[in-house]
């Protein structure tokens, strides 16, 4: 039945094959492939890989390489290793602490975000309650606010409550999106049947059951969306933090780095910049791989925020 | 417990999707506050975060800090004061100028990337797609220092190309460059992004619109234009938006740039410069808050012209 089946396909396939020549008509849906318009992608390609390639390339080279030979070609050692090893042994250790902050800020942080997005989302789609529209409005609205212009208010009300210089003044701003609310909003009326909900009420179910039973499986989808781009977000962050620590054990990578590079460019110049190039490498693996593998997430999340408006 | 409960629940209706009938009972019921159960988290840290900082900068840019006095209330002195800032007007000059050259070109670019992949004559199309949104996934910081050394004299492309060259033909950190070098890394952040959301928004066009425009004989390019770029105006005016949001709060690359361009970025190249730099250096909170609010109110309206401009044009 099945080769029956794939028979028929491939006929299909060959039938289109064979009109696909030059003389075929012109069709939207079903184009010829254009070389010339692939190579023009190529330039775009080029164009979002060099600095990568670079910044890979670079990583396995000296600091005497760095400075002597060509920037997208291998030095004469191959050091990678080695940079490595330095990076995370620098200063007893420092950016394995970076790295344990950012990790810190990112699963509190853009999990608690996801968690209370996932929360109010659901209960602004599937609830009717006084201050509904208000609540809707304050905070799309505050989509609109430039983040910067609160940044430092809000430092100055945390080292009044005594927050800054702790883990908290980075958690606790970080827990707040609502480009994350709105998804799930989104989500919520597109994937969650009313008439579900209705048949978990009759049986007796609490909301809260409702939720975490059955509600929460048919979200999943863009919840992970949410969680994604929250801890790209948490994991980005750099101007909070700046403002926020001024001791260097409660540095994200971000800080750290910049701090790094500060130090090999300034005046009184440390040549660290193998460092500075190795743990900038360090830094964009794990989030670029989290990227490659939730691919579908991204890309239906990135749609449900531009068409619904 | 009896059926009451749930039978004046009935105002648990999907928001908007609710038939006309139970609409009208629902607000002759009593208030059902079953929804708070759910928003209360969110909206509590919201206030924590969002409400009460933004009503504390407008409470601080009312007063001002003196060393004679202390704290006085001033009224809008220091609004006043920061309509005649050259500083201050110089940063909103140079971020203006940054988003009427830097967002075209970006979301330009972004427009063309997205037909290309749209158009479904590319070979290889997958790969386009995830490669060129990748930067996105870069933190800003990170890619700022990897520009940063690319434009470097000492061991960055630019000194390869400029030796190649004979001469010193690129000057990415010069007082003339250093705007533009931004734009470039700016535009490489987020072009992929950009064109993330023009693709996704084609990807909702229905494919009987292509098969009519085939029947009446329709090209490429009238395909685009007839079809294809207004069906995307909404996700044209979002990217718009984001974009102005973005330009107007300019700081990470700046600020990150700075130590390689000493001389060139000022502690108030843009206003958000400005207002950090107040903040940590100069200690003048107040005059920092009122920086950032006039810079928000601006940023919003701008915004909120933009939104209305885009839903109109959609209206016709």
């Amino acid at each position: 039945m099945s080769t029956g089946l794939r028979t028929i396909n491939v006929k299909a396939r060959t039938g289109t094959a064979r009109t696909g020549g030059a003389r075929r008509p012109f069709s939207v849906t079903r184009p010829r492939k254009s070389v010339a318009m692939t190579l023009l992608m190529v330039l775009f390609l080029v164009y979002a890989l060099v600095p990568i390639i670079w910044l890979v390339v670079n990583a396995t080279k000296t600091q005497g390489d760095l400075f002597s030979t060509f920037g997208l070609s291998f030095g004469h050692s191959f050091a990678l290793w080695d940079n490595v090893v330095a990076t995370l042994t620098h200063d007893d250790g420092i950016f394995l602490r970076w790295l344990g902050n950012t990790l810190l800020y990112v699963v509190v942080g853009a999990g608690g975000a996801t968690f209370l997005a996932t929360l109010a989302g659901y209960g602004l789609a599937k609830f009717r309650f006084p201050g509904r529209g208000a609540y809707f409005a304050v905070v799309l609205g505050a989509v609109a606010v430039p983040g910067t212009a609160l940044a430092v208010p809000t430092f100055l009300l945390f080292s009044q409550i005594g927050l800054t210089n702790t883990p908290w003044s980075i958690i606790i701003p970080s827990l707040i999106s609502p480009f994350g609310l709105y998804l799930i909003w989104v989500y919520t009326i597109d994937s969650v049947p009313t008439e579900l909900l209705e048949a978990a009420r009759l049986d007796g179910a609490g909301e809260m059951r409702t939720f975490f039973t059955i509600s929460i499986r048919l979200l999943a989808p863009g919840i992970v969306t949410v969680a994604l781009f929250s801890v790209v977000a948490t994991w980005n962050n750099y101007f909070l933090p700046l403002i926020m620590l001024t001791d260097p054990d409660w540095y994200p990578l971000t800080v750290g780095l910049n701090q790094w590079s500060a130090q090999a460019a300034g005046v009184a110049a440390e040549p660290i910049f193998n460092l500075v190039v190795t743990g900038s490498l360090i830094t964009i693996v794990p989030i670029v791989v989290i990227f490659l593998l939730l691919q579908r997430f991204w890309q239906s999340g990135l749609s449900a925020g531009s068409v619904k408006q | 417990m009896t059926t009451t409960p749930y039978a004046a629940r009935t105002g648990h209706q999907e928001a908007g999707g609710a038939t006309a009938a139970p609409a009208i009972t629902i607000r002759r019921r009593k208030a059902d506050w079953t929804g708070w159960l759910f928003t209360w988290p969110f909206a509590l840290v919201f206030v924590l975060v969002f409400i009460t900082p933004l009503l504390y900068a407008l409470w601080l840019s009312l007063f001002q800090n003196q060393l004679v006095g202390g704290n006085s209330f001033v009224g809008l002195a220091n609004y006043v004061t920061a309509f005649q800032d050259p500083s201050f007007w110089d940063g909103f000059g140079r971020v203006f100028g940054f988003l009427l050259i830097q967002v075209p070109i970006m979301l330009l670019l972004a427009m063309v990337a997205a037909l290309a992949i749209d158009s479904a004559r590319l070979y290889a199309t997958g790969l386009f797609r995830v490669v060129i949104f990748l930067p996105y996934a870069v933190p800003a910081v990170v890619a700022v220092l990897m520009w940063g050394f690319l434009y470097s004299d000492n061991f960055g492309l630019t000194a390869s190309i400029n030796d190649w060259l004979g001469g010193t033909v690129l000057q990415p950190f010069a007082r003339r460059w250093i705007t533009a070098s931004i734009g470039n890394i700016v535009t490489w952040e987020y072009v992929g992004y950009n064109m993330v959301i023009f693709y996704s928004a084609l990807k909702t066009i229905p494919t009987e619109l292509y098969e009519a425009a085939e029947i009446d004989g329709a090209r490429g390019w009238q395909v685009v234009r007839a079809i294809k770029l207004p069906a995307i105006r909404g996700a044209i005016v979002i990217a718009t938006i984001f974009s102005i949001i973005g330009s107007f709060q300019l700081f990470n690359e700046p600020n990150v740039l700075q130590p390689l361009a000493n001389n060139v970025i000022t502690s108030s190249f843009t206003p958000n410069m400005y207002a950090y730099n107040l903040s940590f250096a100069g200690q003048q909170y107040n005059y920092s808050a009122t920086v950032a609010i006039i810079m928000g109110v601006i940023t919003a309206v701008i915004a909120y012209v933009v939104q209305m401009r885009g839903s109109r044009k959609e209206d016709r």
